[in-house]
């Protein structure tokens, strides 16, 4: 890939000048504008944290199942294994592979959501 | 076809407030998709009137959704107020001549509405420790008005609501373990049957209007009213999208469970074990995570075209982090 500029660079970029023109907008695209610099802003951070976030779950789900596979299939795979009830919440490493994949996806996509069992803020 | 909405609130204004009332006021407040609310007032015979318009923009389909019709929620409106429910007081539901489609008015009352107010501001700091059992108590009144007959409400309980879900949840084509293992969970875990009772349907933190001396002042947005589970009201106001940034306050963001239970059955309800409103409140994670997922389709397939939809499907993802919390600590 090319690093001058990178994608997430293009991606920020976009970011930065659609707040810099939503002052300028009627309140409902004013509204959208900050959608879609979220979205811009999501795309930063796929681009930045995704290849991790994908690596530690092919990790989780590829422990549990016990053998190596791409991202796809072993979701697929572990999404099936779910649903026929082989893998269970007592199953050992299907809670931990799971954690760790919310908690890798959430930083992505709503970092500042706070999820259930986050404790009061500070203060 | 368009609706001339000040043109239909003017002949209103004289229909209610008598020959030569006149309008002083037309807002719109805000609108979803399909419904939209105006504030109006006006000078009629017997003083001043504020009130506000409740009507549906798009017409209305039974058959898709689960929605009533604006005609059935002013009845349930009504027939709870008659219980002693704090709800709006309706003062008039639209007719044909009025020519303002699917609509109806209500009193306005003062209050908030917007939930991170409720759980931050410090104009509620003094009521919101008292807001979780006020809401246990709102509850009896409305689960304890008989459905008024010919309304058609639909019935649900715990295995019908999982078996729908998933059932849109498999035809959305998306392959997300968390909400699996939720879905397994959860069937493996459905309370025992109980008698079925009215309920609000969307009894959450937003749908409230509070007002910072009193604390729960008028309990809105009747559109997903169905028969059920009363645990299923408690569930889904205690679920964590309706915390507003504060997951350690589990009713709300702004209470406790022990306080909603005991507002209820000191106000007369059949007493409600917290594991039954935990069960509800995962299973209110896991639905609101299938609608964000459906939200994403509409853009997919070209039904809607707002950038705000694909980005909903991004908070798939929110849910999931409360499912998993919440599989580990279990029911």
């Amino acid at each position: 890939m090319i690093t001058h500029p990178r994608t997430e660079e293009l991606a920020e970029s976009v970011r930065l000048w659609i707040d810099e023109i939503r002052p300028t907008l009627d309140p409902r695209n004013a509204f959208l504008a900050r959608v879609a610099a979220n979205a811009m802003a999501t795309i930063y951070r796929e681009l930045t944290q995704g290849p991790a976030a994908e690596a530690a779950a092919v990790d989780g789900m590829s422990s549990v199942l016990g053998h190596e596979g791409a991202f796809a299939e072993l979701n697929t795979e572990f999404c099936a294994r779910i649903r026929s009830g082989a893998l269970t919440v007592e199953t050992p490493g299907v809670l931990a592979a799971l954690q760790v994949m919310a908690r890798n996806q959430i930083a992505i996509d709503q970092p500042s959501y706070r999820p259930e069992g986050t404790p009061p803020p500070a203060g | 076809m368009t609706v001339d909405v000040r043109a239909g609130l003017e002949r209103l204004a004289e229909r209610l407030g008598g020959a030569g009332a006149r309008l002083t006021e037309a807002q719109r407040l805000s609108g979803g998709a399909s419904m939209e609310t105006w504030a109006f007032g006006f000078e009629g015979k017997d003083g001043p009137e504020s009130l506000i318009l409740r009507r549906r923009s798009v017409p209305f389909d039974p058959e898709n959704g689960r929605a009533i019709s604006l005609q059935t929620e002013a009845a349930l409106i009504q027939a709870t107020g008659a219980k002693g429910a704090r709800v709006p007081h309706v003062r008039h539901v639209c007719e044909e001549a009025d020519g303002l489609g699917e609509a109806y008015v209500m009193v306005r009352v003062a209050g908030e509405t917007l939930g991170r107010k409720i759980t931050s501001d410090p104009r509620f700091d003094a009521v919101r420790p008292d807001l979780a059992r006020q809401c246990g108590e709102v509850l009896v009144p409305i689960h304890a008005t008989p459905p008024p007959p010919g309304l058609n409400l639909k019935v649900t309980d715990g295995q019908i609501e999982i078996e729908r879900y998933e059932e849109i949840y498999r035809a959305t084509g998306a392959e997300r373990p968390i909400l699996e293992l939720a879905f397994q969970y959860l069937r493996k875990h459905v309370p025992p049957p109980v008698e079925p009772t009215l309920l609000h349907g969307d009894f959450r933190n937003g749908n409230i209007m509070f007002d910072p001396q009193i604390g729960v002042a008028s309990v809105l947005d009747w559109e997903l009213a169905h028969v059920g589970d009363p645990a299923e009201d408690m569930g889904w106001i205690c679920t964590n999208s309706w915390r507003f940034g504060r997951p350690d306050r589990p009713v709300g963001g702004f209470g406790d469970y022990a306080d909603l239970l005991a507002g209820y059955a000191a106000a007369g309800g059949r007493p409600i074990e917290v594991s039954r409103v935990r069960f509800w409140q995962m299973l209110g994670s896991l639905r609101w995570g299938v609608m964000c997922l459906g939200m994403y389709l509409s853009w997919r397939d070209g039904v809607t075209k707002s950038v705000e939809r694909p980005m909903i499907g991004r908070r798939v993802s929110e849910t999931e982090a409360d499912l998993v919390v919440l599989l580990e600590e279990g029911l």
